[in-house]
């Protein structure tokens, strides 16, 4: 018993950091590279605009979608390894 | 054939396949009338979130919001989808493993306290409500734009349709009708961006046609748009805005309040594993994304064209844009399009310098000395995807197609908020209060007489909008950012919080959000109420009303955290709960309550 409680503590805590890892993406991609971090990145064009434009208008999003399949991939890793999956 | 018969039979086609849907979806339980019988297949699941989620705004107003505002409006394009990571992470895998029918239903369990469920509820349907409008009236539009029938008798065609398929089937039949309602949009939605990406720059994908070269002047096409507009007095399309801060908030309200919306959240207890719903998050997102990288392309392709419509000479390479300005076309050799709108009142041309010419430009500049008096051309950011196949030249059948794309997106919205109605009063309100002991026949009439009676009162709604029908960011957002949200985050990632500081929680981040908006926008929006004139120059540390539910988030949580530490730990059955939704183990099983 005990030590199905220190396996879903250790679960829990691997999911946590996961999580934490990337949610500061998702904040880096559209709070950082496309509004706060702007004006940095104004140097690298892309395509007639900056940087900045590009994760506004494009590239969160695609970092959005990848972000949520990289999560549910690792989640499902993380099922099986501490055996706790259906 | 005509333009209007062409209309009929697009729109009528799509109607007569939700119906059969309906008619092969009827819901025989309540766990099909709720989750659809618990058993969709995650890729059909995210197809069905994406036509729940991307309503008549999605896909009537926002690329003509980012055509007008530019980089300013990339808010709603990272709000509404950076939602979905918070609710695949944070949310969704957790709640399908609780395993119940409703939102509320978490919260009063979880928070074992029939009062949190009830507050839960209202902002539920305050929420929903708002939201639903909103549909019904977009519905009514493109009813009365595409099949030459008055607004209100659209609306009640739509209503029709919708009562068909959404009581007779509830989650069951949305689900499907849904899957068939975002092939219809996204179809309708991408097309005419593919050919006016086409024309515009030669490459057919929209989002990289967005960063390519503009053919007709070898600019790259941001380059371009930013120098037209600049001539017509604009700020550049691509400029930074001054209050970072807000834009910040902003962003962070709609996407908090994206993750708290009941009826994209219920959604996902429709899955039959917790691993579902995560792969489900992602499949949605996907699907979303398809027309969210495709609307800013579709915005400053559609800008450009508008404007080197009305200057022909600004089209090709320019030497000097002041000469360029200077040959507007003539209002009486204005192209068909324009004409077609004029009669809708969403386009409107008053020829202030008695010229004969069109002047499309920034009101807020001076250029008398070019022989402008004002502005003269008024067009609606709704216009611009209902007419982009005519602006881009292109064939009826396209025409049609957007019109049941309009009328797909109203109503695959329309019909999950008016589910998550009915099922919070006939779930949380009749079987979890008023009368427990009704049997599960009973209460799928319930479920059933409640979206009945709901449909009828946002029909009514949308023919009478009350003031709060505009206020779907502020409101909607506003509610589910400060209220829901942190209640459902807390309840799965804390043990401590308990039913004091949940409910302490909600009502005050509810309640300052609420009359933060109230003070700006009138007292339950009534006109003239407002204490304080809803202006920058106003907004406490420039945070607008749109963007406070953010705050009110943070608030909830501070509140919710202090008075749970103050008062006593949640009782052992309830952290042996929180314990449970944090492991996937069971989930299959746990539906079957």
């Amino acid at each position: 018993m005990a030590d199905d409680k220190s396996n879903a503590a250790a679960y829990w805590k691997a999911n946590l950091r996961l999580i934490t890892g990337c949610l500061i993406v998702w904040a880096l991609a559209s709070y950082g590279g496309a509004i706060l971090l702007r004006p940095l990145l104004a140097g690298i064009s892309v395509g007639g605009t900056d940087l900045g434009f590009w994760f506004a208008q494009q590239g969160s999003i695609l970092i959005f979608i990848g972000l949520i399949f990289f999560y549910a991939w690792k989640m499902n890793r993380l099922d099986k390894q501490f055996g706790l999956g259906e | 054939m005509s333009q209007f018969a062409i209309n009929v039979l697009f729109v009528g086609g799509s109607f007569a396949i939700y119906i059969g849907i309906a008619i092969w979806a009827k819901a025989g339980s309540t766990k099909d009338f709720y989750v659809a019988g618990g058993g969709v297949h995650p890729i059909t699941n995210g197809m069905a979130i994406g036509a729940d989620w991307m309503s008549a705004a999605s896909f009537i107003s926002m690329a003509g919001i980012i055509a007008s505002a530019g980089y300013g409006a990339s808010t709603f394009l990272m709000g509404w989808t950076g939602g979905y990571v918070l609710l695949a992470l944070l949310l969704a895998p957790y709640l399908r493993k609780f395993g119940k029918f409703t939102v509320p239903e978490f919260i009063g369990d979880r928070f074992y306290s029939r009062s949190a469920r009830m507050v839960a509820v209202i902002c539920l349907i305050v929420a929903s409500l708002t939201y639903v409008i909103g549909q019904m009236a977009g519905a009514g539009v493109a009813f009365s734009r595409f099949l030459e029938v008055d607004a209100t008798t659209g609306l009640i065609i739509a209503a029709i349709v919708v009562f068909f398929y959404s009581v007779l089937g509830g989650m069951k039949g949305i689900t499907y009708t849904q899957v068939a309602q975002y092939i219809v949009l996204i179809v309708a939605y991408t097309i005419p961006a593919v050919f006016i990406s086409l024309e515009l720059t030669d490459n057919p994908i929209p989002p990289l046609g967005l960063f390519s070269d503009h053919t007709a002047s070898g600019e790259p096409l941001l380059d371009k748009l930013n120098e037209v507009v600049v001539a017509l007095g604009f700020n550049e399309y691509t400029a930074m805005v001054d209050n970072k801060l807000n834009m910040v908030l902003f962003t962070l309200s709609l996407m908090i309040g994206t993750a708290g919306l009941p009826h994209v959240i219920m959604r996902f207890f429709t899955v039959p594993k917790v691993a579902d719903a995560r792969w489900s998050a992602g499949w949605a997102l996907v699907f979303i994304g398809l027309l969210y990288l495709t609307a800013p392309a579709v915005a400053s392709m559609a800008r450009l064209n508008l404007v080197t419509t009305i200057y022909p000479d600004m089209a090709a390479q320019v030497e000097n844009y002041e000469d360029a300005v200077a040959n507007p076309i003539a209002y009486a050799d204005r192209p068909d399009w324009i004409r077609t709108w004029e009669e809708t009142g969403l386009i409107s041309f008053d020829d202030k310098n008695n010229d004969g010419n069109i002047q499309l430009y920034n009101d807020a500049t001076d250029y008398s000395d070019r022989g402008w008096q004002g502005n003269e051309l008024v067009v609606s950011n709704d216009i611009l995807v209902l007419a982009n196949p005519e602006i881009a030249n292109l064939p009826g059948w396209v025409v049609g197609l957007i019109a049941a794309g309009g009328l797909a997106a109203a109503l695959s919205t329309a019909a999950g908020l008016l589910l998550a109605i009915s099922s919070a009063i006939s779930h949380d309100l009749i079987k979890g209060a008023i009368n427990p002991k009704i049997t599960e026949k009973g209460e799928l009439r319930a479920a059933r007489i409640s979206m009945s009676v709901a449909i009828v009162v946002a029909t009514y709604l949308g023919v009478n909008p009350p003031g709060f029908a505009a206020q779907v960011v502020a409101l909607a957002f506003g509610i589910a950012a400060a209220s829901l949200f942190p209640a459902l985050m807390m309840g799965i990632f804390s043990k401590r919080i308990n039913n004091k500081g949940a409910i302490a929680g909600m009502l005050s981040g509810l309640i300052f959000t609420l009359v933060y908006i109230f003070v700006y926008k009138g007292w339950f929006f009534i006109p003239g109420t407002n204490n304080l004139e809803d202006s920058a120059a106003n907004w406490v540390l420039g945070i607008s009303p749109l963007s406070i539910g953010a705050v009110g988030a943070i608030l909830n949580f501070a509140v919710a955290y202090m008075v749970s530490s103050a008062t006593e730990e949640p009782p052992q059955h309830i952290q042996d709960l929180v314990e449970s939704v944090r492991y996937p183990k069971g989930a299959g099983a746990a539906i079957d309550h």
